[in-house]
């Protein structure tokens, strides 16, 4: 039962990673007041590219960082939709997404002929599995041995540079002049421009540092979960991560506790599938796909607690006569 | 007025113009502003107060002039350029992050430092000694959004003392206020005066003039009209040059004969959504046959009193009864049944409210009547019917160009009124009410208009209108109400003086007017 | 704001959106040239496919039907100013609706009796699938981008659930219902027009129905009292309000309509082609719609001409994959992207510019006028 349960939670942490960068991603993105749907659409970009140029380059650094540079590029398409022209921000969203799903495996197919896989990639080129400092020691005591080396040890990098985002973002966000002023643009744009701040600079960098994230999620995707880019591999991952990211109320730590739940829906999700559960019967798995939405709309409606968005957020901004 | 005043001007403005499209907000304005001295800006809404101290603010660039901060040119591109220049702002509208501390706020474009940890230490103290200084204590670590509207105004204050303003500009700052809280600033004022710096008025409230400033410079239509020592002015010529004289419209009209109450509205009271008191238990009676005038300045409640009368904003109490109708205004809002029990409206804006700038000339005449049966042919609306009737109108009301397919926006103002206006008339109401009928409208047009209203009145109409043009009003009406701050302040017969008049629209009841 | 008013309509109807697309058509050029392909000939193949034969022409057409659907949807919608991103859910949970019309009629009725009944299963089953975001939005505030979103991934685990579990014949492998019989299909048009050289093309009577559907919205939009509420609501709320029209039941019954006009979708591919409901069988093209309604500009003329060119780009789009295989048929999806960015979030790119030209020749005008 304790092994079962480590095991879940194992798959949890995985199935998190690349939630919590998107969901980190879209709440600088949102928290300036950019309204962002194309996550999904910069995971998926980066994802390929990051498949791609670690097939080519043979290093996963160089992946990742092929993944953040084509995913900048999509958030600065979407930057320069919202932000200089002043277009609906949802529709711009939307585009990103069809972009990326569209070019990936258009561009794919043209370069590897894999049907817009990438090639396989072996174990150097991908993101290998940290072992921490005597896990393999203390496998075998009793309870800690198991939660230290299956649970704590034992991912890759990116799964941890994931976790320490958070700390990392709630301290931009709270404590650095920069987090001030990003989470004063996404509520009063007026009230920045008036401090003698420029509202879109301050935009394009939020926007930016969601393209990084995003780098970093469609990373893990392709070349930490997986040995190589696959079509369509980010799944809805984008929309559970905006889903998590509602249901935090865009703040940084709820925004990992919600990426653990929704990871861990997903990890029952396969856990269960065609098990019984005794006195219960079969429980549909997509149940669990499920939930991660509805309790986002139940959320949204206002039932449970209220989750308010910044308030400029969608808007864009436009200096008004007063 | 300490020795400090009047040492040479803290601002200069030559020849500034500003225009936004075809519409001239600011029309080759000068003025001079004494450093250490409270000087106030005095005009109605849409005089161009606004515009000018946006200008100054740098939130929009003039199209001409140059500006002067203690004698020196400067260029003010944007709201960074205005703070260097010691310029500081309280807008109308609070420029404040709602869901961030009274700290966060202050120090908000003026951190101090890429940390944030310094700087809130810092901001602690600042805030600390400029709240014993000016007497302005506020809780640093309060929320914004929910503290009362006077202490926002308070944080906006001290968030410019803090960036070390010089010059403070204060736009319409007791809008929002109640008379204790604007009493505070008023003090408030005084010692920013008596620490020698330069405070700008912007208000239409001629009250708050004569209470507080030194000088006063009044705007009228986008230009400076004129400019005097407070001590060597009085309201009543403040008043005048603020409404101008303009060309007293006479308007031929019989002696009305008053019939039954067709409009009664009693103990109405609207709060708006930041919970302030915009109508303070208003009630009234308009017979048939008769014009009641509602008086005011502008932003006194009369927009608030229209929408809850006319069923589109919900009231706090109050109810209406047209003709023998009894309708609660607290419950949910019914533009419909007001207008199925025989009210129109002309909205005070037509193109936020009484239009619909993307519709067509034919589509905007059968806005809020669509449901009327006539218009319909089975299921679908009668296009051809709707065309002709839209085009007898335009005939009717001589509207230019005379196209029932032209789009709303590309009409002027005065023909977009007159769609609006033949809309509401023709479908012969028991009661008429109307706000701002001449706003933005040519001459000619408001001649026709003020006869259109008189001939409603005589044809037995019951007609409610609110205007912020003292003449208008002067002249169509047979008993004329003044608003003040929410409140009706009195009644006076049509023969009422202007001076008379205009005292009560600045809040001063006869008792007290010198 | 009184700017776009100096523009002659023509050029806010025709030249704009006409530049928009080809900027559109630009990009993707360019990603052939990327791909190492040449643009003219991919181009070449995409017009021969979709209209170089009559198979061909018949696929255009029924991938156009789907798009007038959703192109639709999108747009009444639009009017009322709301952004209903969740035609794939409703369209997917109106071809529940449709499917289960015909499994219940097909062995009993002729086509055209199930056809009445699965017309109103499915335009039922996609307003209510929209219903709730409706309602939401109009009482909660709840943005209705959003929950429309969630809405289409719930109503893939339910479709998932359904078909795996409840609708799946006994004894099959593949999660989709029993095929339906003669009197649960419709037509198909090469069948009802033998002499029509369609090839073995799907297209079918829901071609028809699109048409119609066409006639239907125009009619509510432009000539009915209620599409005068939702134009007037999405034109400006506020004259709205003081028109005494309710925001709540606009959004609410704009939605429903909407969701409806996705929901029967389902006519074109279930009934239509499939005769089964199948797993995904909405295959994006609910979001195709979200393109059709922004290049159609909301106006069902604009709507047919775009799910056309979109039909068309579909079919060529698999000629282009057959014949330049290193093109694959992903090509339209990248297509359909830059059109929904060109002609929706960067719609006034050219705006200025053209403002501008149109400024300096009415000034050489009235110069030449005076001289």
């Amino acid at each position: 039962m304790y092994e079962t349960l480590i095991l879940v939670l194992d798959s949890t942490v995985r199935l998190s990673t690349p939630l919590l960068f998107a969901c980190l991603a879209g709440l600088y993105s949102e928290r300036s007041g950019v309204v962002d749907i194309g996550l999904e659409g910069k995971m998926l970009g980066g994802a390929f590219a990051a498949g791609a140029a670690a097939y080519v380059s043979g290093s996963p650094w160089i992946g990742l960082a092929a993944a953040i540079l084509v995913s900048c590029l999509l958030a600065l398409i979407h930057g320069y939709a919202s932000i200089t022209q002043r277009g609906n921000q949802v529709v711009a969203g939307v585009a990103i997404n069809f972009l990326a799903a569209g070019l990936t495996i258009l561009l794919g197919q043209a370069w590897f002929g894999q049907g817009g896989r990438t090639p396989q990639l072996d174990k150097a080129s991908r993101f290998s599995e940290v072992t921490l400092p005597f896990a393999d020691s203390i496998q075998d005591v009793p309870y800690i041995g198991l939660l230290y080396s299956e649970l704590i040890s034992g991912h890759n990098a990116l799964v941890y540079i994931s976790f320490l985002a958070v700390p990392l973002t709630w301290w931009i966000i709270f404590r650095t002049r920069f987090g001030l002023r990003l989470r004063a643009v996404g509520e009063s744009p007026a009230a920045v421009d008036t401090a003698g701040i420029s509202v879109g600079w301050l935009r394009y960098r939020a926007v930016l540092i969601c393209g990084i994230l995003c780098g970093f999620s469609g990373t893990y995707l392709a070349i930490g979960q997986s040995a190589g880019f696959i079509k369509d591999m980010s799944a809805g991952k984008g929309f559970i991560a905006l889903a998590a990211l509602i249901f935090a109320k865009w703040k940084p730590v709820n925004a990992m506790y919600a990426c653990l739940l929704f990871g861990f829906l997903d990890a029952v999700a396969i856990r269960m599938q065609g098990q019984e559960i005794p006195g219960i019967g079969e429980v549909p798995v997509q149940i669990f796909q499920a939930l991660p939405y509805i309790l986002t709309v139940v959320l949204l409606a206002g039932f449970v607690g209220r989750a308010i968005p910044p308030k400029a957020s969608g808007i864009p901004y436009v200096k008004e006569r007063t | 007025m300490n020795a400090q005043a009047h040492q040479g001007p803290a601002i200069e403005l030559k020849g500034i113009g500003k225009s936004f499209g075809p519409v001239v907000a600011n029309k080759d304005i000068d003025l001079v502003v004494g450093k250490g001295s409270v000087h106030g800006i005095i005009g109605e809404n849409g005089a161009g107060k606004s515009t000018l101290m946006s200008i100054l603010y740098g939130f929009y660039t003039a199209d001409t002039g140059e500006i002067l901060i203690s004698g020196k040119k400067a260029h003010i591109p944007d709201s960074k350029a205005a703070i260097e220049s010691g310029i500081g702002m309280v807008h109308q509208h609070f420029m404040l992050v709602d869901t961030f501390s009274v700290v966060e706020n202050i120090m908000l474009g003026a951190e101090g430092g890429a940390m944030l940890d310094k700087g809130i230490d810092d901001a602690r103290k600042e805030l600390k000694r400029l709240a014993e200084e000016y007497d302005m204590h506020v809780d640093p670590d309060a929320i914004v959004g929910e503290l009362p509207v006077g202490l926002q105004q308070r944080v906006e204050i001290l968030k410019a003392l803090y960036r070390g303003a010089d010059i403070l500009i204060l736009d319409e700052p007791t809008g929002v206020l109640t008379p204790a809280e604007a009493d505070h600033l008023f003090r408030i004022l005084d010692v920013l005066r008596n620490e020698g710096k330069t405070v700008l008025l912007i208000t239409h409230k001629l009250r708050e003039i004569m209470h507080i400033t030194d000088t006063v410079s009044v705007m009228r239509r986008g230009e400076m009209v004129a400019t005097r020592k407070t001590a060597e002015t009085s309201m009543s010529e403040l008043a005048e040059l603020m409404v101008g004289r303009s060309v007293l419209l006479e308007v031929e009209k019989q002696p009305a004969k008053p019939g039954a109450p067709l409009l009664k509205v009693e103990n109405l009271n609207v709060k708006d959504e930041r919970g302030v008191m915009r109508v303070k238990n208003a009630s009234l009676e308009v017979r048939a046959g008769e014009i009641l005038g509602i008086a005011g300045v502008s932003g006194n409640g009369q927009s608030e009193l229209l929408k809850a009368i006319s069923g589109i904003e919900k009231a706090q109490t109050g109810k209406v009864t047209i003709g023998t109708h009894v309708i609660d205004l607290t419950g949910e809002c019914d533009a419909a049944a007001m207008r199925d029990y025989g009210m129109s409206h002309v909205p005070e804006d037509r193109h936020k409210m009484g239009l619909v700038n993307a519709f067509s000339e034919a589509e905007n005449s059968i806005l809020g009547y669509h449901r009327e049966p006539k218009y319909s042919k089975g299921l679908l609306l009668d296009k051809e019917f709707i065309r002709k009737e839209a085009m007898e109108r335009i005939e009717k009301y001589d509207i230019r160009p005379p196209s029932t397919e032209l789009k709303a926006a590309k009409f002027s103002g005065g023909n977009q009124q007159k769609i609006v206006l033949a809309r509401e008339i023709e479908r012969d109401p028991d009661v008429l009410i109307i706000g701002q009928p001449t706003r933005g409208v040519d001459i000619g047009a408001i001649e026709y208009i003020h006869k259109r209203i008189i001939e409603m009145r005589d044809a037995g109409k019951a007609v409610l209108l609110v205007s912020v043009e003292l003449d208008e009003i002067r002249s169509l009406s047979d008993r004329i109400m003044v608003m003040f701050d929410g409140e009706i302040m009195g009644e006076r017969g049509p023969e009422a003086s202007e001076q008379e008049l205009g005292l009560l629209m600045a809040g001063v009841k006869n008792t007290e007017a010198a | 704001m009184t700017k776009q008013g100096q523009l002659p309509r023509w050029v806010d109807y025709g030249l704009l959106p006409a530049l928009n697309l080809i900027a559109a058509f630009i990009v993707s050029g360019l990603v052939v040239v990327v791909i190492g392909e040449d643009p003219f000939e991919a181009v070449k193949w995409i017009v021969y496919g979709a209209l170089g034969y009559g198979e061909g022409v018949g696929f255009t057409l029924f991938y156009a039907t789907n798009f007038i659907f959703t192109g639709l949807a999108v747009a009444v919608a639009f009017h009322a100013g709301l952004f209903n991103i969740g035609g794939e859910g409703q369209a997917y949970v109106g071809g529940l609706g449709i499917a289960l019309a015909c499994l219940a009629l097909d062995a009993y009725m002729p086509w055209y009796v199930t056809m009445i009944f699965a017309v109103l299963g499915g335009a039922l089953f996609g307003a209510a699938w929209a219903f709730i975001p409706a309602w939401l939005q109009a009482k909660r505030g709840s943005h209705i981008v959003i929950t429309t979103i969630m809405f289409n991934f719930i109503a893939s685990s339910l479709m998932v659930y359904l078909l795996a579990n409840l609708l799946i014949p006994q004894g099959s492998m593949q999660p989709s219902t029993r095929n339906f019989d003669v009197g649960g299909q419709l037509p198909l048009l090469r069948n009802m027009w033998p002499t029509l050289d369609l090839g073995q093309s799907p297209v079918n009577l829901a071609f028809f129905i699109a048409l119609v559907a066409c006639v239907v919205v125009w009619l509510l939009i432009w000539r009915t009292k209620l599409g005068f509420e939702i134009r007037s609501f999405g034109a400006n709320p506020t004259a709205a309000q003081y028109a005494g029209i309710s925001p709540v039941r606009i959004i609410v019954v704009t939605m429903l309509i909407s969701g409806a006009l996705a929901g029967l979708m389902g006519m074109n591919e279930v009934m239509g082609s499939q005769s089964k409901l199948l797993l995904d069988f909405t295959a994006g093209y609910g979001f195709v719609g979200i393109a059709v309604a922004l290049m159609g500009r909301g106006h069902p003329i604009g709507i047919i001409l775009a799910s056309m060119l979109f039909g068309l780009l579909y079919q060529g789009g698999a000629e282009l994959a057959f014949e330049i295989p290193t093109i694959s048929r992903e090509m339209i999806v990248v297509i359909q992207a830059l059109v929904i960015l060109f002609a929706g979030a960067l719609e006034h790119m050219f705006r200025p510019a053209v403002e501008s030209f149109f400024a300096k020749i009415s000034q050489t005008k009235q110069a030449e006028g005076a001289a």
